[in-house]
């Protein structure tokens, strides 16, 4: 007899999250990521701590890339930092829903700033995948676009399908900062294959080195 | 007879010791100058904003300063963050993205909770925080003597720029005053 009990526990654990719906998304995290790194020119990158790390490298292991192995709640205040410091270069954050989700005031405070050459990519599985895949608030109703509006972006969206993606990429590149797009993938695991240098002083180090030159 | 709490607050010495903090932050051509406020830096706040080559930052809680500072770096710019001791324990995770990345960290605590502390819900964290930022690997340097801010301050940005290492520069409360309720 099947325990009546489960599924309503279930359901309360989940509040109004949806198990489902991101197994379907159109987008794929490789081939997002893949796109948004192509063609980089001298963008500066910031990763967020987890997968956005793992698809940046797997595109190339770039010296103007700030992978984050830790840090979780930094990347994009990491990349407000950055963008002041260098306001004719444009810097890229990308990260994951769960990392945005730790670190949300940096929303406010990145609005407060505007910096015009800063963009932030969320790639919102709905999932912290680096723990087993447990849902996020995005699996909900929380709209992350609304909120960077809300806290002062000069532009935020969000992306579901392969053409409106295509869509924004030039915006990506090169509209006026503060700019957000939630860019919704599919849930799904994929393999880590290769990782950037994991020592912090390499990868400071060498970004600098790229960017301005000989210490 | 009614029992009165006496309430005249502890008055600091007179020594300008924002202008002591402010002008080793000029020397080191500090640009990103990150905060969560607190009545103590309120002057020191004041005194940066709009001073040439200076932004100001206020952030929603204090470790996004840690992260920012890290930003500044990798682009070619010093930082400074200043927050009260409450948000020293906000700090502790995003410390290791300075300590092991080793970015330069130079942070001033406004302390309460540590001398003649009016609301004991401050002691807790106050009576952690040097203890928390040597935990965490920071260099600490005490300032309870306002004649020997321009000192230490100096002391501190040295280590932190040249290091590079990560430092924090705790103004006691016997220099900033030990405020008394409503004051």
């Amino acid at each position: 007899m099947a325990d009546p009990t489960n599924d309503a526990m279930t359901d309360a654990m989940n509040g109004t999250l949806d198990r489902t719906r991101a197994a379907d998304y159109p987008l794929r995290r490789r081939e997002v990521v893949a796109a948004l790194l192509a063609d980089r020119g001298d963008m500066l990158v910031v990763a967020g701590l987890g997968a956005p790390v793992w698809d940046c490298t797997a595109v190339a292991d770039h010296p103007l890339n700030f992978p984050l192995w830790g840090a979780m709640g930094g990347a994009a205040v990491m990349g407000l930092g950055l963008a002041m410091a260098q306001p004719d270069r444009r810097v890229l954050v990308i990260t994951g829903d769960g990392e945005m989700l730790m670190g949300l005031g940096a929303l406010s405070t990145i609005g407060a700033q505007r910096p015009d050459n800063l963009a932030i990519v969320v790639c919102d599985n709905e999932r912290y995948g680096e723990t087993g895949m447990q849902l996020t608030h995005t699996a909900g109703s929380l709209d992350l676009p609304a909120m960077a509006l809300a806290a002062g972006f000069e532009s935020a969206a969000g992306i579901s399908s392969d053409n409106e993606f295509k869509a924004a990429l030039p915006a990506i590149r090169s509209a006026h900062g503060p700019a957000f797009w939630c860019i919704k993938i599919r849930a799904e695991n994929s393999p880590i294959g290769a990782m950037p240098p994991k020592d912090g002083v390499t990868l400071k180090d060498r970004f600098r080195a790229a960017l301005l030159g000989a210490a | 007879m009614e029992l009165m709490e006496p309430t005249e607050p502890i008055e600091p010495i007179e020594i300008n010791w924002t202008e002591a903090i402010f002008s080793v932050l000029r020397e080191w051509r500090v640009r990103q100058v990150a905060y969560v406020p607190d009545a103590g830096h309120s002057e020191l706040i004041r005194r940066c904003d709009g001073a040439a080559g200076m932004r100001l930052v206020p952030l929603t809680t204090e470790e996004e300063g840690i992260a920012l500072l890290a930003g500044a770096w990798l682009g070619g710019q010093r930082g400074v963050l200043l927050m009260q001791s409450s948000g020293v324990g906000n700090c502790i995770n995003m410390l290791s993205l300075a300590r092991v990345c080793r970015f330069p960290l130079l942070t001033l605590v406004t302390m309460r909770g540590q001398w003649g502390e009016f609301n004991p819900w401050q002691v807790p964290m106050g009576q952690l925080t040097p203890k928390v930022l040597e935990a965490a690997d920071n260099l600490v340097f005490s300032v309870d003597d306002p004649g020997r801010m321009g000192q230490t301050m100096a002391a501190a940005a040295r280590m932190v720029f040249e290091g590079p290492a990560q430092a924090a520069v705790l103004i006691g409360q016997s220099v900033i005053g030990a405020k008394s309720f409503g004051k």
